[in-house]
């Protein structure tokens, strides 16, 4: 299943794109890839102890594109950082492909996981292809063969190679940056990618290339995407699966379809909202909905 | 006449490669440990604030310590450290020159790096650092190659505000025993000669905006990542100290060292000496411009062979004797002090430099003042100036408790032009230097000390105990003792406060040396 954005644009991969996506569905496993069980993180806050994450369970299944929405302080980001050890958990545990990621070297974890952040966080005084070849450098691929996979990503991300290379970030756009986050964060080839708001900042043009444009490498590599929102209409357009943070809780997890048929009060409300957008839209803009 | 071919200019063109080496010496070595130290700390401090807070405070602290007074504060200390190691392990090292100096500066270089590290680490973007980590890097890397890199224009104005500071502070540690720029600066000021100290100035200036560019050129070279900026910058400081280095490894070892303190007498003096050694077949430096307790323990400890000191201030400041005595019984107690510390006296040069109440000669007789006693009468409603140290010498003490002496206003004035000051009647009386020659010039009068308040001071020889058996020293020396009356030593001193060429130390000691040797 692609999004309607994907279906929608005449991509360059369209063909193979849907294919590795079936294959990637067709090889889902019984064990989930990424699978929380009970995680509970707290944290002192000025007004005595926080529950940021309290009690999540969630499973992940390989090949699947979760979006993670809710708003700011529901916990929706210490969920994701804990999935690469950026922060620990205080109770419960956090497996990946069976294995316990307490057990693992988390610098190693790391680099096994692709990380797109919020607005880039390239760095500023390496260039696109330094930053881009920053996790195969660290995991001490030679030179040459970082090179070739620079030019190989830079291609994969639609940026020209000869243009962009050696430029450094401060010269590129929005979009362009998030690309290069994007590509950075493939780099080392990882099966799973957790990505940070990861077109918040852009303008809703960029924006929706953006999410169309990585819902296609998502399927094409075969990936498993863990993006966190706080639109749910992007949640909708991009993620085959959505789980509602609120408060530390996980509210409920499920696709489009089955959050729109959802009795919970939170998740219904939530739900509601871009079905608004789209009738008031479709007032505004008669001639759009014609098309 | 052009500066150019100022006389001068010429001498103290002949000292600079000595004075611009040693200094760079002295400031690199400081800024060089300074780094070591400060660099590692701030990395340590950046994430405790508590460490953080007591470091910054610390340097801070240090930095509100005028410099002059940090330096002569670690002779003292190394000295009392030389004698523990000496007692617990049998080592001594040298408390004199080189190691204070760069120990205090070091000191003195460590609040800007310290600072301006730990704030440009914490002035990197936090999100940064967990995209560092976030791609896989370690701790360690995440510092090397996204945290130091994006602070380093900060660290780098750090480093570049320490070396200003340390080449500019390294110009006082000339009283400490370790030449430098300041060499010229304090000599300049003594023999008022201002080519000398303007001299001293624009060298350390230079100097100090020379290096300050090079570390600018430096930082650009790392923040672009080129490797040949980086490599040329450090190669070109390297140069610097390698060639700062050449002047000493040229110079044979077994000369001897002459001390002088901050006056123009001294400095005469030890010119004196340095042409006698040379005349001697001996090879001979200078440590001009040593504090007067500096330059007595770098005497005793042989960090210099020999100097002329005085047997009142030996007396009362090394010593710290009450008593008074006429002058041969003076000399004969302390020969038996020095004996202590294995100095050897080898004599008196023949003139006293005594501290002495001086006043315009016509003012004295149309007062009747002959004496010290005639003096106390009148002091009421008089003023006094004396130098920087005498208000607090026992000396003064001495003279004010036996003679009653309570003056209205009581001032302190650089000595040079405290007598200018009495004789155009700005102050009444000034505590001189009876070997001063403006007594002369300006026509004062010395007041006689009947009750012989102020004691001898005898212009001595003294020799370290290093050279306690060294003929050949001694023997070049002995010329000297006794040949130098009052009214010879006044004229040369006379002729050292001129501006012209014949007023260098070198040129008033060969003057010096003509009429002894009559």
């Amino acid at each position: 299943m692609l999004g309607p954005i994907g279906r929608a644009l005449a991509l360059p991969w369209e063909g193979e794109q849907r294919a590795s996506f079936e294959i990637a569905k067709g090889r889902m496993q019984p064990t989930p890839l990424i699978s929380y069980d009970r995680v509970h993180k707290t944290f002192a806050g000025p007004a005595g102890a926080v529950a940021a994450v309290d009690d999540v369970s969630l499973d992940i299944a390989e090949g699947e594109f979760l979006a993670i929405v809710g708003s700011s302080g529901s916990g929706k980001t210490t969920l994701l950082r804990l999935a690469n050890r950026l922060i620990e958990p205080d109770g419960g545990s956090i497996r990946i492909a069976g294995e316990d990621i307490s057990c693992l070297e988390p610098v190693a974890l790391r680099r096994r996981i692709g990380t797109v952040f919020q607005n880039g966080a390239l760095f500023p005084h390496m260039t696109v292809a330094a930053n881009i070849g920053i996790t195969p450098r660290l995991l001490g691929t030679a030179p040459k063969a970082v090179a070739a996979r620079v030019d190989e990503l830079l291609d994969l991300v639609q940026l020209d190679r000869a243009a962009h290379r050696n430029r450094l970030p401060d010269a590129l756009s929005g979009g362009q940056r998030q690309r290069v986050g994007v590509a950075r964060a493939l780099a080392a080839g990882p099966r799973i990618v957790l990505m940070d708001e990861p077109f918040g900042a852009l303008d809703p043009l960029t924006r929706d290339t953006l999410g169309s444009d990585y819902r296609a490498l998502h399927a094409q590599l075969g990936l498993t995407t863990v993006m966190i929102t706080h639109d749910i209409t992007e949640a909708l357009l991009l993620a085959d699966r959505i789980a509602v943070m609120r408060s530390g809780h996980l509210v409920e997890a499920g696709t489009p379809a089955a959050l729109a048929a959802s009795r919970e009060p939170y998740v219904a409300e939530l739900m509601t909202t871009p079905r608004r957008q789209a009738a008031r839209l479709a007032a505004l803009l008669p001639e759009s909905g014609a098309a | 006449m052009s500066l150019l071919s100022d006389p001068r200019f010429a001498e103290a063109l002949s000292h600079l490669a000595d004075y611009l080496g040693s200094h760079l010496r002295v400031s690199i070595a400081a800024l060089a440990l300074g780094l070591a130290v400060s660099f590692p700390l701030a990395l340590l401090a950046r994430n405790r604030p508590t460490l953080r807070n007591l470091l910054l405070g610390i340097a801070s602290v240090v930095q509100t310590v005028p410099g002059l007074a940090l330096l002569a504060l670690f002779y003292p200390l190394l000295l009392a450290l030389a004698a523990l190691t000496l007692r617990w392990f049998g080592l001594s090292f040298s408390a004199f020159g080189f190691l204070p100096a760069v120990l205090a500066l070091a000191l003195y270089s460590m609040l800007p790096v310290l600072r301006n590290t730990i704030t440009g680490l914490n002035g990197v973007d936090p999100g940064l650092i967990e995209a560092a980590k976030g791609v896989g890097m370690t701790e360690r890397q995440a510092l090397l190659m996204v945290e130091l890199p994006l602070a380093l224009p900060v660290i780098m104005a750090g480093i570049r505000t320490a070396a200003v500071w340390v080449i500019g502070t390294a110009t006082l540690s000339t009283p400490i025993g370790q030449t430098s720029l300041g060499n010229y600066i304090f000599a300049g000021l003594q023999t008022q000669n201002w080519v000398l100290v303007m001299f001293g100035c624009v060298a350390a200036a230079v100097l100090a905006l020379a290096v300050d560019q090079l570390l600018a050129f430096i930082e650009l070279g790392l923040r672009t990542r080129s490797r040949a900026r980086v490599g040329s910058g450090t190669a070109a400081i390297a140069l610097m100290v390698g060639a700062s280095l050449l002047p000493s490894l040229g110079s044979s070892p077994a000369r001897y060292a002459i001390g002088a303190k901050t006056f123009t007498e001294q400095y005469v003096l030890s010119a004196l000496i340095s042409e006698r050694l040379q005349a001697a077949g001996l090879s001979a430096t200078s440590r001009a411009g040593l504090g007067s307790s500096v330059i007595y323990e770098a005497l005793k400890n042989g960090d210099i062979d020999t100097y002329v000191d005085y047997s009142g201030t030996l007396w009362a400041n090394q010593f710290h004797h009450r008593e008074q005595m006429p002058r041969a019984a003076l000399l004969a107690a302390l020969q038996q002090d020095l004996a202590r510390d294995k100095i050897t006296l080898l004599g008196e040069l023949g003139f006293e430099n005594a501290y002495a109440l001086v006043m315009p000669r016509q003012k004295a007789t149309a007062l009747g003042i002959r004496t010290v006693e005639d003096l106390a009468r009148r002091s009421r409603d008089m003023s006094i100036a004396g130098d920087y140290e005498f208000f607090s010498r026992p000396e003064w003490a001495a003279l004010r408790d036996a003679y009653g002496l309570a003056f209205r206003t009581q001032r302190q004035m650089q000595p040079d032009f405290m007598y200018a000051a009495v004789a155009s009647g700005e102050v009444d009386v000034i505590a001189g230097y009876t070997s001063d020659g403006l007594i002369a010039k300006y026509d004062l009068v010395v007041l006689d000390d009947p009750k012989h308040a102020i004691p001898p001071y005898d212009a001595i020889l003294l020799v370290s105990p290093k050279r306690a058996e060294d003929h050949a020293l001694q023997d070049a020396l002995r010329p000297l003792l006794g040949r130098i009356d009052i009214a010879t030593m006044q004229q040369a001193n006379l002729r050292a406060s001129g501006s012209d060429a014949d007023s260098s130390p070198q040129a008033v000691a060969r003057w010096l040396w003509s009429r002894i040797a009559k």
